[in-house]
């Protein structure tokens, strides 16, 4: 077992648990177990849609809510709508995590659209984590989808974490924020075998005194294609940045699309990328500390993407 | 004991040769040899030679009396060589701890970890946990490069220029670190530097000029012949050089 896998068995253990807190399980496309506390109530959706509605009062404090999705059924299709409903001046920490356990032969796709509506001077937190594993021909398909809107000083912190597994993967999320709103995004994804992952982030900072900073990291190894794509209009006084920062192995390709949009004289807005293979003095320094070539390498890939 | 035999190395610049080490053949079993020489003499080139960075175009590397020759990098490590980078490398992710307990080759408890910090000068709660990546200054970098040889501990360092990049204040600190090993040492260590304060703790002498040996012994014997020297004064502007820096 590489270090890698060592990481993602971590992972596995952690989605696992059960969670301390509001919590809603869902396992194979059905509801395995929900507790509401007295300030973050879970309920059924009343639209007739798969998926929850996660109420948090406004000013709760330092609470957190999981919602784990696990999937074991091979050739299971799964689509949820989760909406997060986020009082003014709440602080909370929010965790998803979606594994699929898929030995058979059927492809398993999981789909989850969140939508989360942030009252003014709210803070969230959101880690979300997706594997897969699977000795079969399965395919592990995951399509998350999650959609943030921003009141007037929201802050929101999403960290998105995607280790081998997934065999295809089409992430989109969108953002607008409004005056004083702040949005962190971090991703990292490691992509192996024929894979294929696309990140598609767009964000309007619509209000002033709003900014948004996304950064992608990702090793994209063998045969795989990861596509990430930022979007960032600026249309009020505000600031924005982007970064894929990327490292291919093998025959694996990347593509970095940014595109940047100032509608307003007074946006400030920032793309970098950089793509290519690990350094050969970073292999060569672990290399005269005693490691071999390929332990260097997955030293080099664990750190990238801690 | 490190020996090379008639060791050559040239490149291929455009179908011109260029030879950058020509027929060096030195002997290091003392405990602290340093080398010296002016810029592009070929120094940085030997040390890689040594560490197996690079193999030589013709002749041989003993150690301990194996021919060590065609073995690569990570071989020659395990054997007990070590080599501190004139260039210390930038990791994203990997922190100094993680670094640390590499070269160890084991997983450290804090308190080892933060012991190779400190006699580096640097404090050990500052840096533990920081990312070995842009945000290092070049002088923190070359002492977390020293404090990754401590950790290793093997019979054989070498050391490129350990001084550059450092500040003059830092710098006495570092002297004392060459001293303190230079007590401690197992075995042999090997240490490119323009650094009078270095040269006067050497044991033996070795200067590369040209590719070539230029002369080589114990350090009462050579040090008088390069102190004043035109060579001498090239060096001590280097010195300065780096000195301003960082
Ligand atoms: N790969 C290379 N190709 C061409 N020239 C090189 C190469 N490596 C080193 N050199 C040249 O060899 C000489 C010796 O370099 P180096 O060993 O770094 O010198 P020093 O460390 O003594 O300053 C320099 O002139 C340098 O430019
Ligand atoms: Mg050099």
């Amino acid at each position: 077992m590489d270090e890698i896998e060592k990481m993602l068995l971590l992972q596995v253990a952690d989605l696992h648990k059960i969670p301390e807190g509001a919590y809603n399980i869902r396992k194979d496309g059905a509801g395995e177990g929900r507790r509401s506390t007295a300030n973050i109530e879970i309920a059924e959706r009343s639209d007739g849609n798969p998926g929850i509605d996660i109420i948090v009062k406004p000013g709760t404090k330092r609470e957190s809510v999981h919602i784990p999705v696990v999937i074991t059924r091979s050739g299971l299709q799964d689509t949820v709508y989760n909406d997060f409903y986020i009082g003014e001046d709440a602080d909370v920490l929010i965790i998803a995590g979606c594994g699929i356990h898929n030995c058979g032969k059927q492809q398993s796709e999981h789909s989850g659209v969140h939508t989360f509506h942030i009252g003014r001077n709210a803070r969230v937190r959101y880690v979300e984590k997706h594997y897969g594993e699977g000795d079969g021909n399965g395919e592990n398909v995951m399509n998350p989808t999650t959609q943030i809107l921003m009141e007037e000083g929201a802050q929101m912190e999403m960290e998105t974490t995607q280790i081998k597994g997934i065999d295809s993967t089409e992430r989109v999320t969108r953002a607008e924020l409004k005056a004083g709103a702040t949005l962190v995004i971090r991703e990292k994804i490691y992509t192996h075998g024929k894979q294929f992952a696309k990140t598609d982030f767009s964000v309007d900072l619509n209000g002033d005194g709003s900014s948004a900073d996304v950064v992608s990291r990702s090793v994209a190894a063998q045969t795989s294609y990861q596509e990430f794509i930022s979007r960032i209009n600026g249309n009020g006084r505000c600031k924005g940045h982007t970064e894929c920062d990327a490292i291919i192995m093998d025959a694996a390709r990347v593509t970095a699309v940014p595109e940047l949009s100032a509608n307003n004289v007074d946006a400030e807005l920032i793309h970098e990328a950089a793509i290519g293979k690990i350094a050969g003095e970073q292999l060569l320094k672990l290399m005269t500390l005693g490691l071999s070539e390929q332990e260097a390498e997955e030293q080099i890939i664990k750190g990238f993407l801690s | 004991m490190l020996e090379l035999q008639n060791v050559c190395f040239s490149v291929k610049n455009g179908g011109e040769e260029k030879i950058i080490l020509n027929d060096v053949s030195l002997k290091i079993g003392e405990r602290f040899v340093a080398i010296t020489g002016p810029n592009g003499s070929g120094k940085s080139t030997l040390a890689k030679l040594i560490a197996g960075i690079l193999t030589p175009t013709s002749g041989k590397i003993l150690f301990d009396g194996e021919d060590v020759t065609q073995l690569s990098v990570t071989e020659r490590a395990r054997r007990g060589i070590s080599f501190a980078f004139q260039q210390p490398v930038r990791f994203k992710g990997i922190t100094v701890k993680d670094l640390v307990s590499l070269a160890a080759g084991k997983k450290i408890g804090m308190n080892e970890a933060c012991s190779y910090l400190s006699e580096v000068g640097l404090c050990a709660r500052d840096y533990i946990d920081r990312e070995v990546d842009a945000s290092l200054s070049g002088g923190e970098l070359k002492r977390i490069e020293i404090a990754t040889i401590l950790a290793r501990g093997t019979r054989f360092s070498v050391f490129d220029e350990p001084e550059a990049g450092i500040d003059l204040w830092s710098f006495q600190n570092l002297i004392a670190v060459f001293e303190k090993m230079y007590r401690k040492v197992q075995g042999s260590i090997l240490i490119i530097s323009h650094q009078e304060r270095i040269l006067n703790i050497a044991d033996k002498i070795v200067v590369i000029a040209g590719g070539r040996v230029d002369r080589e012994g114990a350090r009462e014997e050579v040090l008088p012949h390069i102190l004043g020297s035109s060579a001498c004064r090239a060096l001590t502007d280097k010195m300065e050089e780096a000195n301003g820096r960082d």
